[in-house]
């Protein structure tokens, strides 16, 4: 049991140490930093410059996070101190459903739903042309699909602030939406920056989804109607020639260890937030 | 009428609207899922395997992919079972409490469960290039037992840490060894959570296609070993949406039908059971 116990808490760092060892070969070919910030990206002629995937990824998480922060934050609020019990309560068993639906489903989602709309309402209204599958169709999809993860940690933050404070700030006269703003977001913001940076996390590494609909073209997007081709895309989209081209499993697998470096980075920070949140309320 | 009343109104309309959206976005997609897939759906699709010409738009089904996937996230849910029921059972058991230990697994397991999907597909390749495994079921029950297992595990953690310490006691008391006391207790104590965890690992496992991509890859027939590879639903869906033939298309919004009842029974079969079985718990 100790052995099993000692092997489930070091499963991260066996699976950065095997990519790290799998990698090696591309990075003895190139310094990193020449591998991240090159743009082209021709494997048969062995250049694997990471850069347009990493602004892929950058640009569709940012606009997922920047379309999910305000929508889960109002949620989270509205259900924590406005709604009465019984929608809290029906509504927690709709978002977790919403968790459980698998990546492709949202994929297939977005191509029949968001896709059309961009291409056929979106773009034309701002007087371009796109092709629909692009970072805003990305971002859109993704922002739904971490919807769940923001709004499940920031609720349980905005439940655990003591409602003595509340009661506090209410008997000093405040309304309690003055409550909600000075004392309540105050005294849980950092559990809620926790949350974004969860679902943050979530969003960046997410593969399926943006594969369907992000439009997978190896060139840094300029604007949210362009295509973009994220890093998790680009791993699955080419497992198929990866064993024969030479070195392209390196940089495939490397690509696998920074995004799995990134999320880890982020994903560690917020747990030690969300810790020491715990920790100062009990 | 006070500026402080008029800013409250705004926000609370403002969060109305936005929990309005989140909750419509659950009923857009179930909706979407439901009106494309239904009329595309026939028996052929969940009793046939593909014929030949099936990704041009000839005849057969899914089957291969279901029964794939239903394969593949049983074996997964065992293997996970395996090592999480051990670990969680030590951690709360028989580690001393508040030790190293308990808390650097929770840790490390809760930053395990953020790490994207693709990645554990990647790594079980590795693992399976080291030992010279093809892509194969076996390739894909690993990938994917290491993906629900920090999940599983830290569902089943919660609801162990619930256990009323004086249950431990009492049993304790009686002369019962620890090992008695986890299985016999603690264990039938927090059964209803630990089917919860285990389905709840379930509905993720079956619905993840890019830890699978790599390490089980697809296969028209059904596998008969754990060496062969496997047809896996999310990747059908994925292959057939990827055709430019319509028929083939229409029969990836079925197989997306399928895939989404799969998970809405295995989502109500969970609540249904921790209603159930919590009869039996000591309160």
């Amino acid at each position: 049991m100790l052995l099993l116990t000692i092997f489930a808490g070091l499963i991260v760092f066996l699976m950065a140490i095997g990519l790290y060892l799998r990698s090696r070969p591309i990075l003895a070919t190139k310094p990193l930093s020449e591998l991240m910030f090159s743009t082209s990206w021709h494997p048969l002629r062995r250049e694997f410059g990471f850069f347009p995937f990493i602004m892929g990824s950058l640009w569709i998480t940012g606009v997922a996070v920047i379309i999910a922060i305000p929508i889960c934050l109002l949620t989270a609020i509205f259900l924590s101190e406005y709604a009465p019990k019984w929608i809290r309560e029906s509504a927690k068993p709709l978002i977790d459903l919403l968790a459980g639906i698998p990546s492709v489903v949202y994929g297939v989602w977005g191509v029949l739903v968001i896709v059309p709309l961009i291409k056929d309402h979106i773009a034309p209204f701002f007087g371009t042309f796109s092709s629909g599958y692009s970072v805003l169709a990305g971002g859109i999809v993704l922002a739904i699909m971490v919807f769940p993860i923001i709004i499940h940690v920031s609720l349980e933050v905005f439940r655990s602030v003591p409602y003595e404070l509340r009661e506090a700030s209410l008997s000093l006269g405040a309304t309690k939406w003055q409550t909600i703003k000075h004392v309540v977001i105050r005294k849980a913001m950092p559990g809620v920056i926790a949350a974004i940076v969860l679902g943050m996390s979530r969003a960046f590494g997410e593969t399926m989804a943006v594969l369907m609909v992000a439009g997978n073209v190896a060139k840094a997007p300029s604007s949210v109607l362009d295509p973009a081709y994220p890093l998790p895309a680009l791993i699955a989209n080419n497992y198929g020639e990866m064993l024969s081209v030479p070195l392209y499993d390196s940089a495939l697998l490397l690509a696998c260890l920074v995004l799995l470096l990134v999320v880890l980075f982020f994903n560690i920070i917020a747990r030690v937030v969300l810790i020491r949140v715990e920790r100062s309320i009990q | 009428m006070d500026k402080r009343k008029i800013e409250e109104s705004l926000f609370k309309v403002l969060m109305v609207i936005s929990t309005f959206i989140i909750l419509s976005s659950l009923v857009l997609i179930l909706a979407t899922v439901i009106i494309k897939g239904l009329p595309a759906m026939n028996l052929a699709m969940i009793t046939q395997t593909p014929k030949g010409g099936f990704y041009l738009g000839k005849e057969g089904g899914v089957l291969n992919a279901i029964v794939g996937s239903v394969y593949l996230a049983t074996g997964a849910i065992f293997l996970a079972i395996l090592i999480s029921l051990p670990v969680v059972l030590y951690l709360n058991v028989y580690a001393k409490k508040g030790s190293r230990i308990i808390t650097f697994t929770r840790f490390s397991l809760d930053v395990l469960w953020g790490v994207p999907s693709i990645v554990y597909g990647a790594f079980g390749f590795t693992i399976m290039l080291f030992f010279g495994l093809r892509a194969s079921l076996l390739g894909g029950i690993i990938a994917v037992s290491l993906l629900v297992l920090p999940i599983m595990t830290r569902a089943m953690d919660e609801v162990i840490r619930m256990v009323p310490k004086e249950l431990l006691e009492a049993s304790y008391s009686l002369g019962a060894t620890k090992l008695e006391t986890a299985l016999k207790v603690v264990v039938r104590q927090a059964l209803p959570g630990i089917l919860t965890a285990v389905l709840i690992a379930f509905g993720r496992g079956i619905g993840d296609a890019a830890s699978v991509i790599f390490t089980a890859g697809f296969s028209d027939f059904i596998p008969y070993s754990l060496l062969r590879p496997a047809a896996t639903l999310p990747l059908a869906i994925f292959f057939q949406l990827g055709t430019p033939f319509p028929e083939v298309q229409d029969r990836a919004y079925a197989s997306a039908f399928i895939l989404t009842i799969i998970i809405l029974i295995i989502s109500i079969a969970s609540r249904v059971l921790t209603r159930k079985y919590t009869r039996n718990v000591v309160k």
